[in-house]
């Protein structure tokens, strides 16, 4: 009896040597004349234990990890088919507490199914969203999409439904949905995992996205530091087309919707959704003023919803499931779940879906199980490169985006990096100014020379502790020049990482740590 | 350009040329075929998207992926952004810079290989990551970096 083997395919898995973990499974099941149905699946997310092998006992998934080649014989003998113990069985997956605790709406397909195969995503509730949303007029989608609370998982959390309102008002006779996956911000890997792993749940988003307000090209920009995800998404969006699911005849409803699939070319800033459409239409990532908006004036001229990975991935499950199943989740403004990436030195690490409210120590102790080096923590960034650095204190602030913008931070992209007591935060600090020297569009003064500026005072605070008060004051005021005076984010945040290093931690800049109290 | 590049260009044209700001889906073809983009192609560009060679070359020296001269025999790619910092990629650029013989940001005197600084490979739950020759690699210690960077002389 041939028995059904998992094992990912996620970028994650194949950087620890899930294609060789994989090659050794099937030559031992040769060489045993055992009959096995190998399936390349996506990640279950939990990173520390990839390659994550998974078999089917019983009609249930059991986990083996993390797996190398060399352990594949061991394995074999060890009854593994049968789901027999060995020293990395893990169990069976679902029980997995990591797993079990989560809420995961977006990611519920995660690592379960074949990311490439249309049975597969049909057979857990794939295109139910494209279907009902079928059934709708533009206006009727947009509400459901207002109703459900979803704001944008890009960073800044505007409410979805009120862009695509904006964009289905406007008339024009084309009308765009750009998807930003230029997740280059450190710390994040969800809309890799998204695209790599459940393409199609992407695919379905856009496509819905178009119906709500009458736009039938799509166009994804994923980073060049994601080939793979290129792959399989080119992959996904010719297989959809073939099916019927894209294309000029959707579901046989009469009605087109075409996605391009464009790879980016390394630019950080290219991220911030006016510099990607200056990048789609073949010209430098620079950013453009506001107004006008992308929504009346977006891509080519055109009309354009732009939205990150993560917001057109959580649509299909609010039109299958309704506005309010989504709703349910979440707390204040922030409604719904996000998927919360945990990374750094953090000893599991991982993608972990859960309502907002959480509590970033409940995702890093709980979940993540505190630091890998088991040194104390220090220091976690949240959001990004451009998100504030906070102290162990204020770690039980609940992940919501205003809950912790009044203490400072910035939800970002849900990304979560831990850094241990071995940490120079100043050197962060300085790090912030650097990448955003090298990455600032160069349009606005703040941000290209402020970058550098920031760069050498940071510099010199540290070579020199008897200037680093006088130097302080410098520093503050070229953050609060731009904070206040940058066109985009990447000048306009910089200064998030580098003051709240300051504020938390201005023992490591040669600051006096109560006078600095005191000031 | 040699006859290799010119049909490297011309292919990518003929597939580009008439998609709506295909500029760089172009590039990256080119650069594909070829590992760079010939500073003498940027005038046959620039004719057949109708714009001028400065907003070509604009374009080309913008995006950090693109490059004009021939690559290494070997690339390194070591991440170089927050989540991997906080896994040790300082001190393993460090061993690397030592093992290759570079700096990071620039190429051995006999273009045997480069080391290239990226900021972020989506690995950053398993760091310290890098790229080498096109393939990621997680979790990587200084010692199994050594260990690739042999083979790859060897071979």
């Amino acid at each position: 009896m041939s028995v059904k083997i998992f094992v990912p395919r996620d970028s994650a898995a194949l950087a620890v040597g899930a294609d060789e973990v994989a090659e050794a499974i099937v030559q031992q099941a040769a060489n045993r004349g055992q009959g096995i149905e190998l399936v390349r699946n996506g990640s279950r997310g939990l990173l520390w234990l990839e390659p994550m092998v998974e078999v089917v006992v019983g009609g249930e998934r059991v986990a083996y990890g993390p797996v190398t080649p060399e352990d594949v014989s061991n394995l074999f003998d060890a009854g593994f088919l049968n789901g027999r113990p060995h020293a990395l069985a893990l169990g069976p997956t679902e029980a997995l507490p990591y797993l079990k605790n989560q809420e995961r709406l977006t990611f519920a397909r995660m690592g379960i199914t074949d990311p490439l195969s249309l049975e597969d995503y049909q057979a857990h509730e794939g295109f139910a969203g494209l279907r009902a949303a079928l059934a709708l007029p533009g206006a009727d989608i947009v509400q459901q999409v207002l109703d459900s609370g979803l704001r944008g998982r890009g960073g800044a959390g505007f409410p979805a439904g009120i862009k695509w309102k904006t964009v289905m008002q406007a008339s024009a006779d084309q009308k765009y949905i750009v998807v930003n996956a230029d997740e280059g911000d450190s710390g994040t890997f969800a809309d890799r995992m998204v695209m790599e792993g459940d393409p199609y749940m992407l695919i379905e988003g856009m496509a819905i996205a178009g119906l709500a307000v009458g736009a039938t090209r799509g166009y994804v920009y994923i980073r060049s530091e994601y080939p793979d995800a290129v792959s399989v998404m080119e992959e996904a969006v010719a297989r959809a087309t073939a099916a019927g699911f894209l294309g000029k005849n959707l579901m046989g409803s009469g009605k087109a919707f075409d996605i391009t699939i464009r790879k980016a070319a390394g630019a950080y800033v290219c991220g911030e959704e006016t510099a990607l459409l200056e990048s789609l239409e073949g010209k430098r990532g620079i950013v453009r003023a506001k107004p006008p908006l992308p929504a009346l004036v977006g891509l080519f001229g055109k009309p354009t919803v732009i939205n990150n990975v993560l917001t057109l991935a959580a649509v299909p499950y609010i039109l299958c499931r309704g506005p309010k199943a989504y709703a349910d989740f979440g707390m204040g403004r922030s409604r719904g779940t996000l998927p919360f990436q945990l990374a750094g030195n953090i000893r599991r690490g991982g993608l972990v879906e859960k309502a907002f409210g959480v509590t970033a120590r409940q995702l890093i102790e709980d979940f993540g199980g505190g630091t890998d080096s088991g040194r104390p923590l220090r220091s976690v960034q949240i959001g990004g490169p451009l998100g504030a650095y906070l102290p162990d204190a204020l770690l039980d602030t609940p992940m919501d985006y205003e809950a912790l913008a009044a203490k400072g931070g910035v939800l970002g992209h849900g990304g979560i990096v831990v850094f241990d007591d071995t940490v120079d935060m100043a050197e962060q600090a300085r790090y912030a100014m650097e990448f955003c020297a090298i990455e600032s569009c160069g349009k606005c003064t703040p941000c290209r020379i402020g970058s550098t500026r920031g760069m050498e005072v940071i510099e010199c605070m540290k070579a020199r502790p008897a200037e680093a008060a006088p130097q302080e004051k410098l520093l503050r005021d070229l953050c609060s020049t731009m904070l206040n005076g940058s066109l985009c984010a990447m000048g306009g945040m910089t200064p998030y990482p580098v003051l709240s290093a300051l504020d938390h931690f201005p023992e490591d800049f040669n600051l006096a740590a109560e006078t600095h109290k005191a000031a | 350009m040699t006859t290799r590049e010119a049909q490297a260009v011309e292919a990518a044209l003929t597939r580009f040329q008439d998609e709506q700001g295909a500029l760089l889906p172009l590039l990256h073809a080119v650069q594909d075929s070829l590992g760079y983009i010939p500073k003498n192609a940027t005038p046959t560009i620039a004719s057949a998207f109708n714009l001028s060679r400065a907003e070509v070359h604009g374009v080309i020296t913008y995006y950090h992926h693109f490059r004009q001269t021939e690559p290494a025999q070997h690339k390194l790619a070591i991440c170089q952004a927050e989540a991997c910092q906080a896994r040790g990629c300082r001190s393993l650029t460090e061993k690397a810079e030592a093992a290759v013989g570079c700096e990071l940001g620039r190429h051995t005197d006999d273009n045997r290989w480069e080391l290239e600084a990226v900021y972020c490979l989506g690995l950053c739950a398993s760091g310290p990551a890098v790229e080498l020759d096109g393939k990621l690699y997680a979790r990587i210690t200084p010692e199994r970096l050594e260990s690739l960077i042999r083979k790859k002389e060897l071979s």
